[in-house]
């Protein structure tokens, strides 16, 4: 009985997402306006950061992989670990062609999310996901780049009175590193990974 | 297509409904609080979350008011809300479950968010969670931890 619940409840989920996909991203993409699919208008973001092992890094030391990018903080406790799950497993259900693909986390926080933090928390959820973080300059320079939107929240009960909100679609980069498109949130992992598959 | 589907979930929800409570569930006056289950916290400096659904099977609307649990300092009900493609989270206040209707706490959505951790929260260990009602009182469920990766219960 418990196994039938979980499974119809798993259902309602998915529904749900869906439903969250059809009604809120379907027409509004991560800048406002544009699709969640293939948009018209391409570009190529950059970014100057530093990656989890303490390494510079900018879009071109990735260059030849699909990067599947992701805004966010680590102090999230539902989006973000939701999101950097969904993506470990898309790396996993691509078993030997996800050495062509490369998930970037960049923290949208970079006062609380410092290189060590960023290497705590992306290992938990599988090794190929590199945490990203910089300057707040460095920051707002890749959001910008991104077209992706963050703000400081004051929230009283929050961890040092702040929250964080953020664009929290996943932005696939090609090889090239022109800009594909975004999945929005709570897209399946299953879903992802086709689109991916179609394209490698 | 959105009709379709809103009518495909509320046929499921209600199936759901009438489904026996399950073994972990726990009941106090007319509500029923189904898989309650935590993520394990990466270290203690962050907040964790926990996720359930409560059904009200009475005729009169309910609220949950506060959340505490042993684990962390403060908890909360939080919301999480998305404008223009832009999520952010925030307290949700008092949580209407209305007679029978049900609430969701799920990845995405509603969500406990447990903060200042006096402990971490471990895989594979429980954590007790209170939550006070307007009108059913105080209950206390025990909620499994799944690992930090965990996106619904096992």
């Amino acid at each position: 009985m418990r196994a039938v619940r979980i499974t119809l409840w798993g259902g309602v989920g998915v529904a749900l997402a869906g439903f969250l996909w059809l009604s809120l991203w379907h027409d509004r993409g991560p800048s406002g306006g544009s699709s969640s699919q293939d948009v018209a208008t391409s570009f190529r973001p950059t970014f100057n950061l530093t990656d989890h092992r303490s390494n510079a890094v900018t879009v071109q030391s990735y260059q030849g992989k699909w990067l599947l990018v992701f805004f966010g903080f680590t102090n999230c406790p539902d989006i973000c670990p939701t999101t950097l799950a969904e993506l470990a497993r898309v790396m996993e259900r691509l078993g030997p062609d996800a050495g062509l693909v490369k998930p970037l986390f960049v923290s949208i926080d970079p006062e609380r999310d410092r290189v060590e933090t960023m290497a705590e928390y992306v290992s938990v959820f599988h090794p190929t996901i590199v945490g990203l973080t910089g300057t707040e300059a460095q920051i707002a320079e890749a959001a910008r780049s991104f077209k992706a939107y963050y703000e400081k929240q004051p929230q009283e009960s929050a961890p040092n009175g702040y929250t964080m909100g953020h664009t929290s679609a996943v932005y696939l980069i090609s090889p090239e590193g022109v800009f594909v498109r975004t999945y929005g949130y709570g897209t399946p992992p299953g879903e992802i990974t086709k689109d991916l598959q179609n394209r490698l | 297509m959105l009709r379709l589907l809103s009518q495909a979930l509320l046929s499921i929800v209600f199936i759901l409904s009438a489904l026996p409570v399950s073994a972990d569930s726990t009941r106090v006056g007319d509500l029923v609080i189904d898989s309650p289950w935590a993520r394990a916290s990466i270290g203690m400096s962050r907040p964790a979350a926990a996720y359930m659904t409560i059904r009200n099977e009475g005729t009169v609307s309910d609220a949950l008011l506060a959340v505490s649990t042993p684990l962390s300092g403060m908890a909360e009900v939080h919301a999480t809300s998305t404008k223009n493609g832009v999520m952010s989270m925030g307290p949700a206040g008092p949580v209407e479950i209305q007679g029978g209707g049900n609430v969701l706490l799920a990845p995405g959505g509603l969500h406990i968010m447990m903060m200042k951790l006096k402990k971490a929260l471990i895989k594979g260990k429980t954590v007790e969670i209170t939550l006070a009602f307007k009108r059913s009182g105080k209950v206390t469920v025990t909620a499994p931890i799944y690992g930090p990766g965990a996106t619904r219960p096992e």
